[in-house]
């Protein structure tokens, strides 16, 4: 009987609970919890997994920015070793083009000078010739005529003694020689 | 054939170990299967005895205990992760940086935008892991019962929320400004505010925090007497009941089964939401225009 009297009490009781109505224990006990999370929370474990969340976010934004220095850096460096390369072959050509022009230009004043002298030396030479052609024919009229007029003279006699006739008969001798040797040659 | 048999014997057994539960109700066997009838849950479920200081205000019951269980294991949880926190994470870490991450970018910043969403994020991303672990204890064996089922910790979150927004919202508009701009929303002629003011009045004061509160209350108390009703149930068609109506008991262990995921999914719906709609308090109290 007394059971029974406390199972209805404890049903009343149970019935009279309002489950929006809260016990001032349930209030005590649950600020107390949340705020200790909270505090917990907000001041502790937060912030150190936002520090490593910021310091990874910075490490990935160091490494893209680092990245991206050095390739702009190794595309100047290219740019400057394409522009150096240019360059140097536009320097290779020219040098190659002057010295191409020079030796035209060499050759050419060699060939001329060669050519002047080699002219010089033949004139020269046929200056030389006709010299001395000129005095062999000289000798030759002067000694021959000689030879021949005491030759003749020895075998004609007294006859031909005089001057005059004896230079003519010689010099018409030698030019009929003189035409004759033309013809053979 | 044998089955039967088997369950005859059973029967039998648990029939005499009730027998002697009635006699040593202390028994280890009379605790599992004695019974005496059918209980159907009640909200008394939600008053358990007091642990301690039964009667005062520093009354401590069973509730009380799974929310400091589960509180201590929520900050040791995220106190270990977070100390050993590194640049590279490994996969705990990982798992809790997509849960801050989830508050954060689903949630905070979707409502208020980037800028206006920084100050608020600690404070909403604790709100939102408490709500969690405090809804998840409902499902956990042996605690057995959800942290917020019992209005005071909703009430102390929702008002939590409630001094904020209403503090924030006046710090930025000023006093006057601020009910004015809740209470007499400008683009609305003037014989209208007789009955938008009451309304707004309502609404901003009122039924924001109080529905916050007793939405997520009422959400955990169904939910647990519905697993209670299952379990009950359960228990009674397995052991009580006789003939065909013990078959019946899989089917409500079936169920029992169900709506504990569907209360996992709940657990995490209704932080969700509670978040969610503190975040649009929150940023409402901000807004220069209504």
């Amino acid at each position: 009987m007394l059971s029974l009297s406390t199972i209805v009490l404890a049903e009343s009781e149970g019935a009279s609970h309002n489950p929006i109505i809260p016990a001032p224990y349930d209030l005590l006990w649950s600020t107390v919890i949340f705020v200790v999370i909270v505090v917990a929370f907000v001041k502790v474990i937060l912030p150190k997994l936002q520090k490593v969340l910021d310091e990874r976010a910075e490490l990935i934004e160091g490494g893209i920015s680092k990245a991206e220095k050095a390739q702009a850096e190794a595309a100047a460096a290219l740019e400057e070793y394409t522009a150096q390369l240019t360059e140097a072959r536009a320097e290779a050509a020219r040098i190659r083009e002057d010295a191409r022009a020079e030796a035209t230009q060499i050759l050419s004043e060699s060939r001329d000078k060669a050519s002047v002298e080699a002219e010089r030396i033949a004139a020269t030479a046929q200056k030389q010739i006709e010299a001395e052609r000129q005095q062999a024919v000289v000798s030759l009229r002067t000694e021959v005529g000689s030879l021949a007029t005491e030759l003749a003279s020895k075998i004609v006699g007294e006859a031909l003694a005089d001057d005059a006739r004896q230079q003519r008969i010689v010099n018409g001798f030698l030019d009929d020689l003189e035409s004759t040797v033309k013809a053979e040659a | 054939m044998r089955i039967l048999a088997l369950e005859g014997a059973l029967h039998a057994a648990v029939a005499e170990t009730s027998d002697a539960a009635s006699s040593d109700s202390s028994g280890f066997f009379g605790w599992l299967f004695g019974s005496d009838g059918f209980h159907a849950p009640s909200i008394s479920e939600f008053y358990p005895d007091a642990l301690a200081f039964a009667g005062t205000i520093f009354e401590f019951n069973r509730i009380e205990l799974v929310r400091v269980i589960a509180a201590f294991f929520m900050i040791l949880i995220f106190w270990l992760v977070a100390r050993s926190a590194k640049i590279v994470p490994g996969r705990g870490q990982a798992v809790v940086e997509m849960v801050l991450d989830f508050v954060r970018v689903q949630i905070v910043e979707e409502v208020m935008g980037k800028e206006r969403a920084k100050r608020f994020v600690p404070f909403l991303t604790t709100l939102f892991i408490a709500i969690v672990f405090f809804n998840m204890t409902g499902v956990i064996p042996f605690l057995n019962i959800a942290g917020t089922s019992l209005i005071g910790l909703p009430i102390i979150m929702a008002l939590w929320v409630y001094v904020m927004y209403l503090s924030v919202g006046i710090k930025k508009h000023g006093l006057g400004g601020y009910l004015k701009a809740n209470l007499f929303p400008p683009g609305v002629p003037k014989p209208i505010y007789l009955l938008l003011t009451p309304i707004e009045f309502l609404q901003v004061f009122i039924l924001r925090p109080a529905t916050l509160a007793l939405r997520l209350a009422a959400n955990m108390i169904a939910g647990h007497l519905l697993l209670v009703l299952c379990f009950a149930a359960t228990q009674y068609f397995f052991f009580e009941a006789t003939g065909a109506l013990k078959a019946a008991g899989v089917v409500s262990l079936a169920a029992g089964f169900g709506f504990t995921l569907f209360e996992i999914f709940v657990a995490l719906l209704q932080a969700y939401v509670f978040v969610m709609l503190s975040s649009v308090y929150l940023n409402m109290a901000l807004e220069e225009e209504h």
